[in-house]
């Protein structure tokens, strides 16, 4: 399948943010480790470290974790603390401080468990999106984590300090979010699966000027083979909305399915893709900066808000702008929100927009690969009128 | 025209020979080699419709041992072709429910038998053929009996889903020295129960056509009227729905040609 040449380097560049974390280690530098898109990334700038993206999303580990953990359990949880215990994730071992969030009672439950292994600390997420009461307590939390920060790292934080994390991760979304637009373009120049794997291994990568840049030149050369009209698919080819759990490299397995089975996966609703892009933090020198954070993440449309309208209308928007013909809505085994919000995007993904809808079920292991992929081709033959 | 279905399925192998409107088939068990199984049976069913592979103008493929078919034209979706197949056996549109070897799934069709929703189980074999076979052989009796035993007797309730713990669960009842019939009466309602709680959000959809090699097992049939509310339609050769299905996929493609 063709593929922009930027994807060498992003296929090298796996192994070159290993070499990068463990170098700045040796030059002093502090790393702090983080799990989800609700980690205010801003504050860790801010205080002078860097944050990196932990191990979380193949299904090596697993095994390891069910010493300690209920198998019914999701995977990426189980992955998560796997990689943990079993020292099999560079930046776990590089990491000074670990930050994540109480999302989901299982991640919450697993997290006392992981803040044995290293200091820890754990956000009280609220899950009301809307509410003052949410909002007020969540900028709290933001305070907290501020101070938790300079204690354990002896820096002072100031609010200059912030602002200018704010721009450069603000910077940072703006390139994110043109690398996800350039599949817009119908056909998509590019495969679903190679965009999920930039995207995946853009995170582990602690520099952030460089990691802009490298997104900036994919973006570029991605754009350019748009231009020339090059294309892995063709004008026919269906074009999938994903959305539900996140996804990464090891875990890409219905992506694939679904390109391997003639589709082209084209948005990413899902929060290891467009999730957390679609809105910035305010950048207004008269507004209170740690509302300005707290607005931001407490915005984010993830299954473990309740209600979670955002996540309709951000599926809304993207079917739309990214001319989508189906929407596919993955779930990971025990992963109950999301498994009972599926129910209500099915409605309107059905009866509100008129798309054909499929939500799959699985975890990351290979084993129900084939009985998976009778159910992709089904749905391609069925949004084909086969 | 001559054209031919092949369901490879996880237990049986199904060849259905479409010529103009006659109907022949053969059903073969799959064995371990899904490939050789779709051959072997093929070529037998040519010998006995006396016809050779050269008059036959398009085969389709379908079930888990689709891809390893080389000799195929195309292969198409167990979903899409049992859809196709228990719309031409029932002559309608509607719901159809189908248990086979491996899975089951529920298919929302139109009267032109083409496929408007569908839904799978879970890579577990719950309710399904192989689950009825497990059932069956540890109560000693071969699973084309099940249904005349179980027929108008009491169900015991069965709370077991998974096969390996509903095995455990039968055999604790039948120390307990409850009636083999009344175990089989449970766990066909247990069948029943799971497959429709799957297919209740069609439910609209209208009649229940009922195909695979479960659908041959009567209670089964009976108990799923009952969960269902619904008349449940079984047609004589629903076994064949994917075969049957995949032949006339066949027939339209050799047209198109």
């Amino acid at each position: 399948m063709m593929r922009p040449q930027n994807m060498k380097i992003f296929d090298e560049l796996r192994n070159l943010n290993v070499l990068t974390v463990q170098n700045a280690k040796r030059e002093g530098k502090k790393v702090v480790g983080c799990y989800c898109t609700f980690t205010p990334q801003e504050l860790i700038l801010a205080a002078g470290a860097y944050p990196v993206t932990l191990c979380g999303t193949r299904q090596e580990p697993v095994a390891a974790a069910e010493r300690d953990l209920p198998r019914n359990l999701c995977p990426l949880i189980k992955s998560s603390y796997g990689f943990a215990i079993t020292g099999k994730c560079p930046y776990f071992e590089a990491a000074d401080l670990l930050v994540a969030e109480t999302t989901c009672d299982g991640k919450k439950k697993m997290y006392e468990l992981m803040g044995k292994i290293k200091p820890m600390h754990v956000m009280k997420l609220p899950h009301s999106p809307k509410s003052e009461e949410a909002l007020a307590a969540w900028t709290k939390e933001m305070h907290v984590l501020k101070d938790w920060l300079a204690e354990k790292f002896e820096v002072e934080i100031t609010e200059e300090d912030i602002r200018k994390a704010i721009k450069l991760m603000n910077r940072e979304r703006e390139a994110m979010r043109r690398l996800h637009a350039t599949t817009k373009v119908k056909p998509s120049p590019v495969s679903g699966v190679d965009l999920l794997v930039s995207v995946w291994t853009k995170g582990f990568n602690i520099n952030k000027e460089d990691g802009i840049k490298l997104v900036e030149d994919l973006t570029a050369e991605i754009e350019e083979m748009a231009a020339r009209g090059l294309s892995p698919f063709t004008s026919e080819t269906p074009r999938i909305l994903l959305t539900g759990c996140p996804v990464g490299f090891g875990s890409e397995k219905v992506v694939r399915l679904l390109e391997e089975s003639g589709a082209s996966v084209v948005a990413f609703e899902n929060c290891s893709g467009y999730k957390s892009l679609d809105r910035l933090v305010d950048e207004n020198p008269n507004k209170d900066v740690m509302t300005a954070l707290a607005e931001k993440y407490l915005s984010i449309p993830c299954s473990c808000m309740s209600p979670n309208e955002g996540r309709l209308a951000l599926i809304h928007k993207l079917a739309r702008e990214y001319q989508v013909d189906a929407v596919v809505d993955l779930t990971w085994q025990a992963c109950h929100t999301f498994n009972v919000e599926a129910f209500v995007i099915r409605d309107y993904v059905q009866n509100q927009l008129n798309l054909p809808y499929m939500h799959l079920e699985t975890d990351y292991s290979e084993s129900d690969v084939e009985q998976l992929r009778v159910r992709v081709q089904a749905f391609l033959e069925l949004i084909q009128g086969e | 025209m001559i054209t031919a279905g092949i369901d490879v399925g996880s237990v049986s192998t199904k060849v259905v020979l479409l010529m103009d409107d006659e109907i022949q088939y053969l059903v073969r068990p799959t064995g371990w080699s899904p490939r050789d199984a779709g051959l072997n049976t093929y070529k037998e069913l040519l010998a006995a419709a006396g016809c050779k592979d050269s008059e036959v103008q398009c085969k389709v493929g379908t079930g888990y041992g689709r891809i390893s078919l080389g000799f195929i034209d195309k292969a198409v979706t167990e979903i899409h072709c049992h859809a196709r197949g228990a719309g031409y056996l029932a002559g309608r549109g509607g719901l159809v429910i189908d248990i086979g070897g491996q899975d089951s799934k529920a298919i929302v069709i139109n009267d032109c038998g083409k496929v408007l929703d569908f839904a799978m189980n879970d890579k577990c074999a719950a309710g399904t053929g192989r689950f009825l076979q497990v059932i069956a052989a540890a109560l000693g009796v071969d699973v084309s009996e099940l249904g005349e035993l179980a027929r108008g007797r009491q169900p015991l309730e069965i709370n077991s889903m998974c096969t390996v713990f509903a095995e455990s669960e039968v055999i604790s009842l039948l120390a307990k020295g409850e009636d083999k019939r009344d175990i089989i009466a449970g766990i066909h309602r247990s069948v029943a129960r799971r497959v429709w709680g799957m297919a209740s959000r069609f439910a609209p959809a209208g009649k229940v056509i009922f195909t695979g090699g479960v659908a041959k097992n009567r209670d089964v049939r009976e108990r799923l009227a009952l969960e269902s509310g619904s008349e449940v339609i079984a047609p004589e050769l629903g076994q064949l729905a994917g075969a049957l299905g995949a032949a006339l996929y066949a027939r339209e493609l050799a047209a198109k040609k």
